[in-house]
């Protein structure tokens, strides 16, 4: 499985994910620079966390017209793997290729904390591996994190298993406290309908590793690794 | 070409307006063998303010202890300090203060406060791995002070979070004496390759000079003057002064950096901080002993119709000066054209020393480098200084007045949620503390903050502190004290202490007593450094942190900050503050002696403002800390924390909070029980050993000279102290946890 990470300018999250799928789960890795109009053969494409281009407009609205991006979206209407995480997954949903919105935290204030996140559905690349209720431990570190669709888009995301995690209480309840950012019905995390492209706000790349003393997030990576090899 | 100065001479009515005096003034004269122009005179005055030529501090700064067998850059001589950490690895550090632009625009003071310090660390070729802040406000009750605190804590956090360095730990502490005069002191640490580390030096006639990043505005001119006047009620008014940040033009500028210096091209590299081109290339000549021709008209300008002093004099953040090698100007060009930055030659080296600038090919200014920098023609004065007539009150403070409060109980909650004792979560928690990926210190809460270094076995500790209460008090003890107390938080981690840098704030260096404490302060610092071994490696001084209350010109308390760094050999032995496991044994490790010296108890319970610093003996400071480190490599110890602010008592609820285990423990009857529990005498840790350890933990402690008491055991859900039920954790955490959000949502 080769992997490629976009470098956009202000990208600072494209390290760490280059580290946790190279030296973590010892995968290929391509940092693919924002400039280029190449893929280079990678198999799966991961948008990474960061302000891309400083986000002083809306978060993730500028990238969106990298000449990368071009490539990317041709890649994903072939059916290929794409993930956004944070300002990834901001990015995904200004290129439309996934419904939705992140608006500011409901306490205007950026959070960077742990926070509990369990899977809604079996049926993705990204929870397969992980069993029903649990729930994980992983961070989130974002401005605007608070998702949001309208009423439409949310029963669409239902109706069709769209919604990947939730935020959810240690013991894996999805509550209203345990929701950090004031999400539509906690969502955390969502792929689309024809569930190649994955995005999500908590940070599984910063719970992988035994440096960080959690590696509740590895078993993501894990999933997406055990279906594609197999 | 006009190499002829024919601009009209400016007389010292208008250097007085610039902050200079008579003295500097025909000095300056005397430097250039004939009467200044406009735009010399504006050189000299910032390069000469206080800010940029440590004119009253560099006689006492020199006393400072900076040698080491580890140390790769001389104090002051780089942009920041450089610790040889093995492996081919460096750690570059250095804390800095931004404390007046904070005071009169928080969030952009604070913001470029954390873009100046990072580019300190990055110019030398290190990449930052971590950030740190201390910081001061006011009453926490004050609106003023709310709004200054959120301006900063955003404005860090904004600035940091894009910039995409994690922010680790720190410290906020609030008193009066911040209400007008805020401290915002930032740091940061960098990891660098030994064989890539660049100078900010400029040499060899011809080279290219090179002016990257973003382009030059009007914002910050003469704000390194303005940094170091008063701040007054038309302070606000100075506006201009104040910088304003773009992190991802920073953030952009470290990655082109970085990649500029593995082209090889680079001869040196400083960053543009106060006083701006001027200071970056009369500095880096100076250093290198050449000149230097520059074009102020080919600097990109963000305005039209600059001056050339504005230009030459302009603080813009995210820029860096650049000496290149002849013949690779097109490798450099490459790099920040990949970057999309701006990089355009301004000029070239030169022979000899002296400084020409140009604009629209007219000679403006003519100045020698040397006469412009601190240890070479910049003014150094030697103050004179007094004790300060308040230290009679401290000293004749009697505990035996102090009153036993009939309800230790309550004491206990107003101090688990006081201010400066409570969780400050609700200023961490906007900070990116994990982005990066080498944070230990997240899930494993230890008394310093601790970052790996990837590619080693090593890990690097970090921890800043002052208690300026401590210092007020005594300047010599609290700046010991300050030192002490860093040593003790990366002792605590498993980490041997380093190396320091520091943030010398204090008030009017013309005001005798205040010179007094920064002198008696200095002197304590260099007594603790010279034990631990730790020296100083550089930092700043921001002095007139003052205000003006009733005509009269109020101090700051004097709060050297110390920054310093420790180095865990082996990043398994990284050790944490929490209880581990109920039925495990407490020990205090430390002579304990009745203190209520300077406590948060004594001076916001019972509203005692003046009494002595807190016992204190560095010789058994020194033994604590080696003995802890010992019992963290031999595996006994299941955890360590330092007794700080609240004492014994808040020592506990700490560890005890993390993990919800409660504990139970004895006080000690030849010792008045406010004192056993809130007093905060120094050189105590305190610490959990399980009972399969216990036999190896005393015949350790028994082994050694350093004095140990058992506590207690942890356990159950409770504060026990001597069977009296002193709350449950869950609901002191609380108290603990919300205090502050609580008042900021007020």
């Amino acid at each position: 499985m080769k992997f490629g990470v976009v470098v956009f300018p202000g990208s600072n999250c494209d390290r760490d994910m280059e580290h946790v799928l190279g030296n973590v789960m010892d995968q290929k890795v391509e940092m693919l620079w924002h400039k280029e109009h190449d893929l280079k053969g990678c198999d799966f494409i991961v948008l990474p966390g960061g302000f891309s281009y400083g986000d002083y407009l809306r978060s993730g609205a500028i990238a969106r017209f990298s000449p990368i991006m071009q490539e990317v979206l041709d890649f994903a209407d072939k059916g290929g793997f794409v993930l956004g995480i944070c300002n990834g997954f901001q990015i995904l949903t200004e290129a439309h290729l996934l419904p939705g919105a992140l608006l500011h935290n409901n306490n205007r204030q950026f959070i960077c904390k742990n926070v509990y996140i369990t899977p809604s559905t079996k049926n993705s690349l990204l929870t397969s591996g992980i069993s029903e209720n649990k729930a994980m431990k992983i961070p989130i570190a974002h401005g605007e994190g608070n998702y949001f669709a309208n009423d439409d888009v949310i029963r669409e995301l239902n109706g069709n298993d769209q919604v990947l995690f939730r935020y959810c209480n240690s013991n894996g309840e999805i509550t209203a406290d345990s929701n950090p950012n004031g999400s539509l019905e906690n969502i955390a995390g969502i792929c689309n309908k024809q569930r190649n492209v994955f995005g999500m706000m908590p940070h599984p790349e910063r719970a992988a590793d035994f440096i960080q003393g959690n590696e509740d997030g590895k078993v993501i990576f894990e999933s997406i690794l055990n279906i594609v090899n197999a | 070409m006009s190499d002829t100065l024919d601009s009209p001479v400016a007389t010292f009515e208008t250097a007085k307006k610039l902050g200079l005096l008579r003295e500097e003034y025909d000095h300056i004269c005397e430097i250039l063998g004939r009467e200044p122009n406009f735009d010399e005179l504006s050189i000299y005055s910032v390069m000469w303010s206080e800010h940029c030529s440590y004119k009253n501090s560099i006689t006492w700064l020199k006393t400072l202890p900076k040698e080491g067998p580890h140390m790769l850059a001389k104090a002051g001589e780089e942009n920041a300090g450089l610790v040889d950490i093995g492996d081919g690895l460096a750690c570059a550090f250095k804390i800095e203060s931004h404390n007046h632009p904070s005071a009169i625009e928080p969030y952009q003071g604070a913001a470029t406060g954390v873009g100046g310090i990072n580019r300190d660390i990055f110019t030398m070729g290190a990449r930052p791995i971590a950030q740190l802040n201390s910081l001061r406000f006011g009453n926490i009750d004050s609106e003023r002070t709310k709004w200054l605190m959120k301006g900063v804590v955003r404005g860090i956090g904004d600035y940091g979070n894009a910039f995409g360095v994690p922010t680790v730990g720190g410290e906020v502490f609030f008193d009066d004496c911040y209400n007008v005069n805020i401290l915002v002191n930032a740091m940061s640490v960098g990891v660098v390759d030994t064989a890539k580390t660049v100078k900010a030096i400029s040499y060899g006639a011809g080279n290219p000079v090179f002016i990257v990043g973003s382009a030059t505005g009007k914002d910050g001119i003469h704000g390194a003057t303005f940094a170091s006047g008063d701040l007054h009620d038309d302070s606000h008014e100075d506006l201009p002064a104040v910088q304003v940040g773009d992190p991802f033009q920073e953030k952009l500028l470290l990655e082109a950096t970085l990649e500029l210096i593995d082209t090889g091209a680079v001869v040196g590299m400083q960053d543009m901080g106060a006083a701006g081109i001027i200071c970056s290339t009369s500095e880096m000549s100076a250093k290198g002993e050449h000149g230097m021709v520059i074009h102020l008209d080919k600097v990109p300008t963000r305005q039209q119709n600059m001056e050339s002093w504005e230009i030459l004099l302009s603080e813009s953040q995210e820029r860096m000066l650049v000496v290149g090698k002849k013949g690779m100007e097109q490798a450099i060009l490459d790099v920040f054209d990949k970057w999309d930055l701006n990089c355009t030659q301004i000029g070239e080296v030169t022979e000899g020393e002296r400084l020409l600038f140009y604009m629209n090919d007219k000679l403006i200014a003519d100045v020698p480098a040397e006469s412009l920098v601190l240890g070479g023609g910049a003014p150094v004065y030697t103050r004179e200084y007094k004790e300060p007539a308040y230290l009679t009150k401290v000293n004749s403070f009697d505990k035996t007045q102090v009153k036993l409060p009939d309800d230790l109980k309550e004491v206990a909650r107003f101090l688990a949620g006081h201010p400066n004792i409570a969780s400050k979560k609700w200023v961490y928690n906007q900070y990116d503390s994990m982005v990066g990926t080498v944070t230990m210190t997240t899930n494993r809460v230890s008394d310093a903050a601790v970052a790996d270094v990837r590619g080693t076995d090593k890990a690097i500790a970090m921890s800043v502190d002052c208690n300026a209460r401590y210092v007020y008090s005594d300047p010599f003890k609290g700046c010991a004290i300050a030192v002490s107390e860093a040593a003790r938080n990366i002792s605590c981690s498993g980490a041997v202490p380093s190396a320091v840098t520091n943030c010398l704030n204090f008030g009017n260096p013309y005001n005798p007593e205040v010179y007094w404490q920064f002198v008696n302060a200095i002197k304590g610092m260099s007594a603790a450094c010279e034990k631990f071994k730790t020296p100083v490696t550089g930092g700043n001084v921001s002095f007139y942190n003052q205000s003006m209350i009733n005509k009269e010109e109020v101090p700051v308390f004097p709060t050297p900050t110390i920054g310093m760094i420790g180095l865990l050999e082996s990043k398994n032995n990284l050790m944490t503050l929490d209880f581990k496991n109920e039925g495990d044994h407490i020990f205090l490790l430390g002579k304990n002696p009745e203190d209520l010296n300077c406590s948060e108890y004594l001076y916001s319970f019972h509203k005692i403002k003046h009494s002595p610093a807190p016992y204190f003996n560095l010789e058994e400071e020194f033994a604590v800390q080696e003995f802890v480190r010992s019992l963290i490599r031999s595996g006994v110890l299941a955890s360590a924390h330092d007794v700080s602010e609240g004492g014994i008592f808040i020592n506990l609820l700490e560890s005890a909070m993390i993990s919800e285990i409660g504990f139970g423990i004895e006080t000690d009857d030849e010792i008045r029980k406010d004192a056993f529990l809130f007093g905060e005498a120094q050189g105590r840790v305190m610490v959990s050993v399980s009972d399969a350890n216990l036999a190896i933990f005393l015949e350790l402690s028994a082994a050694s000279d350093v004095e140990f008491t058992k506590l207690g055991e942890t356990g159950g859900k409770k504060a026990l102290i001597d069977n009296e039920d002193f709350g449950d954790i869950i609901n002191l955490k609380s108290i603990y946890e919300n205090a502050i959000g609580n008042k900021m949502a007020e």
